[in-house]
């Protein structure tokens, strides 16, 4: 059935999608100017990005650092969540209290905290960014995380769903794995592609850690080089987008019947 | 010996005295109903025979063995609940063969199993469907077969009707007495359908205010209910209250004789209770009554199908009877009638207390 839409709705759409592709289209033209008349068209400002070592060490780095933090919070989060649901329901609106504040500090004032609080830690944490810079991720992440798994365990009646799986003869571990896990996919996916988009664009704690992330990397370019900064902030669009289609496939791919449960379909 | 026994179970929740000394003795493949009103405590006692909840004092033994600290992933109870609890991400195959993947059986022997169950439930034509593909009464259906297919050792049906249209429902409490009389399995029944408990059950235990009031076969907790508030819960019950006198009960200024009343000391104040359908009615036609023949008008008729129900009131007088519908069609509102109570078959209570009022069930939870 075709969708009817009025007048005044289509004209608010296209403004609101003008909103936000005007910009996208100017940086894309602004991009392909020659790099010495400063006209239209040349691609040497994608092969300059490509061509650069940093580039590519950079974005490792923050792609590898998204996913630590994504496992990280998942890891500590689902279980966390699950048994608050289950057994201490009150503790639930002290949580959602707690993932509020990561919110309310500003990132400046929490890595200033962070860095003092994990002065003298050992080297291998502190000095890299897998050990400090993913662990002020995974609280920077803290309220994306939990407001999304805690809608995907509401939307799932997990008390019968765990009875029913322990009388069964489900230990807790096989409960959440074989049985909770897959009908909050949806839940894990929203929580994912948001912890991956923050992590790519974080710039605040990298730049004051002083650890080179892809952030960082756009940043040095943009002070130096005008045509390869707009490459690269399109190519930062992209590849951000182009990982959370990747992510939603393969979610999609195996969690497609638990999907239905938890309203993605 | 008895297979399943609670032994003096309590359960506290705060000052609510959830259980408060349960004691049942079940034989191996015995069909129980826990039956009573909401808060009665009925489903607390199931969820500490299934593990989920442990007794404040009191034992669990099932077949010899003292289970009461055991978890419930280690206690072999088959459980079907009142909400539909099938893995949303499983089919139905899936959902019956989890239990035995569980225990790591063989995947032939699996299979072959799951396809009997299925068949067992009238579902062999729907193995590969999800749960969301199902209707309400076919994923109890899934449900049951999934509960049956790690051979519990005691099968719990946690009021798995109740969110069930009537036809459904009457239709699928008949299939899990055929598989439960099949199986032989142990079974504890939970519901607050007294019509339920006594179509399906070898003995059905009514319960209230965390109590057992009474546990008996279908037949004796209708035909003797030990209680007033028995009397009341299972079916439908004139209750009219009167004194012990020679030869009868007083009770609005008439005697009733009542051969029950004979064995009870005067002034004794007791509970006469009649069943509606025991009540003979016929249009009064100006001759004196005898002693049992109490003279009303009819005030209201409830069309029941082959009974209606006639509400009786007169001076001292107000009684129910069930009379066949075709008789009830010369009796309309308003006709003066006669109401012969039995004197034989009438149970007396004693009337101690007020009789408690029974709270009215919550609607079935929906899917």
């Amino acid at each position: 059935m075709r969708r009817h839409i009025s007048p005044s709705a289509a004209i608010w759409l296209l403004l609101a999608a003008a909103y936000f592709i005007i910009p996208l289209i100017a940086t894309l033209l602004f991009s392909l100017n020659q790099q010495q008349t400063g006209k239209c068209c040349s691609v040497h400002a994608y092969g300059t990005i490509l061509h650069d070592g940093a580039f590519w060490s950079n974005l490792k780095t923050s792609f590898l650092l998204a996913l630590e933090t994504i496992a990280i919070g998942l890891g500590l989060f689902v279980p966390t969540i699950y048994l608050v649901h289950l057994k201490v329901p009150k503790l639930r609106a002290v949580l959602a209290f707690l993932a509020l504040i990561p919110f309310v500090i500003p990132p400046i004032v929490m890595v200033v905290g962070l860095l003092s609080f994990y002065k003298g830690s050992p080297s291998w944490f502190y000095a890299q960014p897998w050990g400090f810079l993913a662990t002020a991720y995974v609280i920077l992440a803290f309220p994306y995380m939990f407001f999304s798994l805690d809608a995907g365990f509401r939307s799932i009646d997990i008390h019968t769903l765990t009875e029913a799986s322990q009388s069964l003869g489900a230990s807790w571990i096989t409960t959440l794995v074989k049985v909770i896990l897959p009908n909050i996919r949806a839940a894990c996916l929203a929580a994912s592609f948001l912890t991956l988009a923050i992590v790519m664009g974080e710039f605040t704690i990298a730049s004051l850690a002083a650890f080179h992330t892809f952030p960082i990397y756009i940043q040095s370019i943009n002070e130096s080089e005008a045509y390869p900064a707009a490459a690269v902030t399109l190519m930062s669009f992209g590849i951000t987008w182009a990982a959370m289609l990747s992510l939603l496939v393969i979610g999609r791919k195996r969690g497609a019947r638990g999907a239905v449960i938890a309203g993605v379909r | 010996m008895a297979f399943l026994e609670l032994q003096n179970l309590h359960r506290d929740f705060g000052t609510n005295k959830a259980l408060d000394g349960i004691e049942i003795a079940l034989g191996e493949g015995e069909f129980l109903s826990l039956l009573g009103p909401s808060g009665c405590g009925k489903t607390t006692a199931l969820r500490l025979v299934a593990g989920f909840d442990r007794p404040d004092e009191g034992r669990i033994v099932v077949d010899g063995r003292d289970v009461t600290r055991v978890s419930p992933n280690k206690r072999d109870m088959g459980m079907v609940f009142q909400a539909y609890s099938l893995f949303p991400n499983m089919t139905a195959r899936q959902n019956v063969a989890f239990g035995l993947r569980i225990r790591g059986q063989r995947r032939d022997e699996r299979d072959k199993r799951v396809l009997e169950l299925l068949d067992l439930v009238g579902l062999s034509h729907a193995v590969d469907r999800y749960p969301h593909q199902l209707s309400g009464g076919m994923q109890q259906r899934v449900a049951l077969a999934r509960a049956l297919a790690i051979q519990p050792r005691v099968l719990l049906l946690d009021e798995p009707l109740s969110a069930l249209d009537a036809k459904v429902r009457v239709q699928l409490r008949e299939e899990i007495r055929r598989i439960q009389l099949e199986l032989g399995i142990t079974t504890l029944y939970v519901t607050h359908d007294q019509e339920e408990a006594l179509s399906v059950s070898d003995h059905v235990a009514v319960m209230y205010r965390g109590r057992i009031e009474q546990m008996g076969s279908p037949a004796e907790m209708y035909s003797a209910p030990a209680t007033p508030f028995v009397a009341e819960f299972i079916g439908t019950m004139n209750r009219l209250e009167g004194t012990v006198v020679d030869g009868g009960v007083e009770h609005g200024g008439k005697t009733l004789q009542i051969e029950a009343a004979r064995q009870r000391p005067r002034g004794d104040r007791v509970l006469v209770l009649i069943r509606p359908e025991t009540v003979e009615v016929d249009r009064a036609n100006g001759a004196s009554a005898s002693p049992n023949t109490l003279i009303g008008d009819v005030v209201t008729q409830t069309f029941l199908g082959p009974v209606t129900r006639l509400k009786i009131v007169g001076t001292g007088v107000d009684v129910i009877a069930d009379v066949p519908t075709q008789k009830a069609l010369g009796l309309p509102v308003g006709t003066r009638v006669t109401a012969a109570l039995p004197a034989e078959g009438v149970r007396l209570l004693d009337l101690k207390e007020d009789l408690p009022q029974i709270a009215e069930e919550p609607a079935p939870a929906g899917p």
